[in-house]
């Protein structure tokens, strides 16, 4: 189910875009019914997989990992690698040891590099920096309903790049207008009086990054950017919570656990009581 | 301990009285545990224990996750990283002391609501209500440094934007924000220190939680009605009360049961709900984020803060009458611990007669406004300063002064008050038929 | 007492129990957590296993490597180590057991000892099992083998205790080919 939810956010911050822009005004997100969400969703191992090739075959030329052991690719409930694969998956990266003080291959133990440009964040936990449904009017009620909303938003990020709009036909020189980018520079001209943007989202400094069969998935799944975007979400939603399922299930035999407790203490109160209180006769 | 009469620890075996003669704990432990009160508490009676448990909760919790954290700008995010992804259960852990401190302040604002509402504060309760508001502040500080320990964007800009408040103060203002940092901004000085500090408060808390306890064992709880225990002889006293143990434990830990149920699935399901995003990203002294907004239980406090604005004419008067020693930044600051301060002083402005609040007609609305007030006050402390929360929480910032600075002192004078209950023994009675006295 | 009475008793009591034993239940619960976090974490537990590349191992040469914050001497013997080795009589040895964690139950004979049927190679923690230092190799000692110089134990080619101080064989780690030219210890 996709649904279009466009978002009020008062941002206020502008990036590089020089002093002739402000922050833009509101954007729009998708949300998008992942494997993982819900009280008892889970991670789709395979996604995770998919959304892993997805990060190394183009995320990675910009974007690190930087938090993230490579070893943790073969923990169960994460992409769950075997661990020879996790090995050779490994030996990609070089690593300078920090005791010999030499460049070497990676091991597993390693962590995934850091982000290799300027002014690419990291991407380890993306999905949990950014909030999807914040309103409304400040609540968070839509944040309750509908997650969080990292991944929607690293989703609708990846997808929502559109042509300049009519109010100003050249954009920004080496910024690409997205329409789910909040925090961007939009130009003067796409202004209203009160300097309040009139188009949905803002410009961002990170071109396109996906095109329709950029990556083969070996198990045949369709590489659109779709089903590319949805992936890496997921994928990193993955590496910003590895643990979800386990606290989830922690949570679950927690709250389970204190239900019987509490009807045993309910019951044991009410017999406590029961010497102190009679029959209300007024 | 003084107070109500009841049968205290007498040593039997030699044993016991060994012991007693040299150190009487035994004794102090049964008068504590047993001490007699009122029966007819209610539900709201209930957040003194849950409050005791957050604190050992934030205790134990807290020295776990210090056995595995780095207190140092190089290290701090990603120690914390390593207790969310490699430590056993560090996930649950740190995720429980997260959401533990917002448990804490529901539970403590309850709480002094309930006070409130109940005038648990008034006399002969004074120092009880005092030596809570010592704790409460002491909670927010703790709290506050405890934020700052992840080294986020929001631990960062939040401590930067806090300590600049003491850079308000006018004249040695900026002497205090550097001493209090270490050094002209928010570094890894900083965070030593908060480092610190948030490891001692907790102690000193439970400590102070101690002699609150103390104080109101000494004086005897407030109850429902505001009517004081029978203390003539303990066979009446008795029939005002019953033993902490076991009624109250029992009550209590069922209370505690049902809290914890919607804590774990808060915990399991949505641990980061109360939290803000931007702390996932790590601190970064050259980038402010879009929004900084404190944690959800300083809101109200933070509305205030901002409310008086330099066009608000109580300020124009303070700069004018203070030959521009308050400006409105220092008037901000002195608004937001005035709101506590007024709080504090509840016992000496409230003059009514009638302490509780369930028999007083008038005084209930106001109250319920106060309530409001509170949530309104929380809510606007959350938006963008700019109109018109600007006004709503002017409005809202002014109704908690006028509360507690004009309408307590009035109410007394002017409200004519409900008949109360002669005994605690017959409000029990009227609300649950009496049984309690079959000999009788 | 009536029969009654004594029904209503033993259900408060039951509930009673049930109450407390579900309370001390999730006591424990409560306090598992708190004691499991102090063991190894999932960094630390993924050092207990490392895999060596031992490809540029020439006959005759011994590489050292670190593990679990120790030494581990990974050598390839010359036929001549192995055939000396494979020669001492077992009633020579100090120390007949094998040391060996891969053959727990085993003696020391040199067969015990080695990774590989041949004998070829040998991989031994390279801790004196007197008071922990680390033995000087490439043929040293009396025995052709190691000898620390610590307080002067003698070890053999294959890593068998034969003169000084030290009680026992040098201790052959959990080990094995991961393939060819790859071993994995731990």
């Amino acid at each position: 189910m996709l649904r279009k939810i466009a978002l009020a956010t008062a941002a206020t911050l502008a990036l590089s875009a020089g002093g002739a822009l402000a922050a833009g005004g509101h954007a729009e997100l998708t949300d998008f019914a992942f494997a993982h969400e819900g009280p008892f969703g889970r991670f789709d191992q395979f996604q995770l997989q998919r959304g892993l090739q997805v990060y190394t075959e183009v995320c990675a030329a910009c974007h690190g990992l930087k938090f993230v052991p490579i070893r943790t690719l073969s923990d169960e409930g994460g992409p769950g690698l075997p661990e020879d694969q996790v090995r050779a998956y490994a030996k990609q990266f070089t690593v300078t040891d920090k005791e010999t003080g030499e460049d070497r291959e990676g091991i597993p133990t390693d962590h995934f590099p850091h982000s290799g440009m300027e002014g690419a964040p990291d991407l380890s936990l993306m999905a949990k920096a950014r909030a999807g449904f914040h309103g409304p009017y400040g609540t968070g009620m839509s944040q309750l309903f509908n997650g969080m909303g990292g991944p929607e938003y690293i989703y609708s990020i990846l997808t929502h790049y559109e042509e300049n709009p009519e109010c100003a036909p050249d954009g920004i020189d080496g910024f690409y207008y997205n329409t789910s980018f909040p925090n961007g520079g939009v130009p003067d001209s796409c202004k209203d009086e009160h300097g309040v943007s009139t188009v949905p989202g803002s410009w961002i400094a990170m071109p396109p990054p996906l095109s329709d069969d950029q990556v083969t998935y070996a198990d045949g799944h369709p590489a659109t950017v779709s089903n590319m975007a949805e992936d890496v979400s997921s994928f990193l939603m993955w590496t910003a919570e590895p643990k979800l399922m386990a606290r989830r299930e922690a949570g679950f035999t927690a709250v389970a656990f204190l239900i019987v407790l509490a009807s045993l203490l309910y019951l044991t109160n009410k017999r406590i009581w029961a010497a102190q209180k009679g029959k209300k006769t007024a | 301990m003084g107070g109500i009469p009841h049968d205290h620890y007498e040593p039997k075996t030699g044993g016991e009285q060994w012991l007693h003669k040299r150190l009487p704990i035994v004794g102090l432990l049964y008068d504590t545990i047993m001490i007699p009160t009122p029966k007819n508490l209610n539900w709201m009676w209930i957040w003194g224990i849950i409050l005791t448990f957050c604190l050992a909760l934030q205790i134990v919790t807290g020295i776990i996750l210090v056995m595995h954290y780095t207190p140092h700008v190089d290290y701090a995010f990603a120690s914390v990283e390593h207790i969310m992804r490699n430590v056993n259960g560090g996930y649950m852990i740190r995720y429980m002391h997260a959401n533990g401190a917002s448990l804490f302040f529901v539970a403590v604002y309850l709480h002094i609501f309930r006070g409130l509402y109940y005038g648990s504060y008034k006399a002969p309760r004074e120092v009880t209500w005092i030596i809570g508001m010592l704790i409460y502040l002491m909670m927010m500080g703790t709290a506050f440094m405890g934020y700052v320990l992840p080294w986020g964007q929001m631990s960062f800009w939040g401590a930067t934007v806090i300590t600049g408040l003491f850079g308000a103060i006018p004249g040695i203002g900026p002497d205090i924000q550097t001493w209090l940092l270490g050094g002209p901004a928010v570094d890894n000085a900083t965070l030593n220190r908060f480092f610190s500090l948030h490891y001692l408060l907790p102690f000193v808390i439970a400590g102070l939680v101690a002699v609150h306890i103390w104080a109101f064992h000494t004086t005897g709880n407030n109850n429902p009605t505001g009517v004081e225990v029978r203390r003539t002889s303990k066979e009446e006293a008795a029939r005002d009360t019953v033993p902490f143990w076991p009624y109250y434990v029992i009550k209590d830990l069922f209370a505690l049961a049902i809290i914890l149920l919607v804590f774990f699935a808060v915990v399991g399901f949505m641990p980061n709900y109360l939290g803000h995003p931007d702390n996932y990203i790590e601190a970064n002294p050259l980038s402010t984020p879009a929004h900084i907004v404190p944690e959800w239980y300083f809101l109200p406090f933070y509305a205030i803060l901002r409310a008086f604005t330099a066009d608000v004419w109580v300020v124009i008067a303070a700069e004018w009458l203070s030959f521009g020693i308050i400006d409105a930044k220092f008037f901000g600051v002195l608004a937001m611990f005035g709101a506590i301060a007024v709080m504090a002083l509840a016992p000496w402005l409230d003059t009514s007669s009638v302490r509780s609040g369930r028999y007083r007609p008038m005084f209930k609305w106001w109250f319920a406004l106060l309530c409001l007030d509170f949530m309104v006050l929380m809510w606007v402390g959350a938006m963008p300063a700019e109109e018109p929360y600007a006004t709503i929480s002017l409005i809202a910032s002014a109704y908690w002064f006028a509360y507690f600075l004009v309408i307590l002192p009035l109410l007394g004078v002017i409200e004519k008050p409900l008949p109360q209950p002669a005994t605690i023994e017959d409000d029990f009675n009227a609300h649950y038929g009496s049984k309690a006295h079959p000999a009788e | 007492m009536s029969h009654a009475e004594d029904n209503a008793g033993t259900r408060r009591d039951f509930l009673y129990f049930a109450t407390a034993g579900a309370g001390a239940v999730a006591t424990g619960a409560a306090v598992w957590p708190l004691i499991n976090q102090m063991n190894p974490s999932a960094d630390v537990q993924a050092l207990s296993s490392i895999f060596v590349d031992v490809s540029a191992v020439e006959v005759g040469t011994q590489l050292t490597v670190k593990w679990l914050g120790k030494p581990v001497f990974i050598r390839r013997r010359t036929p001549e180590e192995i055939e000396a080795a494979r020669a001492t009589a077992l009633s020579d040895l100090p120390d007949a057991k094998g040391e060996n964690a891969n053959k727990p139950d085993a003696d020391a004979a040199d067969q015990n000892r080695t990774l590989d049927e041949a004998g070829e190679w040998l991989v031994m923690m390279g801790v004196c099992t007197h008071l922990g230092c680390v033995p000087l190799g490439d043929g040293s000692g009396d025995f052709g083998g190691w000898f620390c110089p610590c307080h002067g134990s003698h070890y053999d080619t294959a890593g068998r205790i034969r003169k000084g101080p030290a009680p026992r064989n040098l201790p052959v780690p959990v080990a094995a080919f991961e393939n060819e030219t790859t071993i994995k210890l731990g």
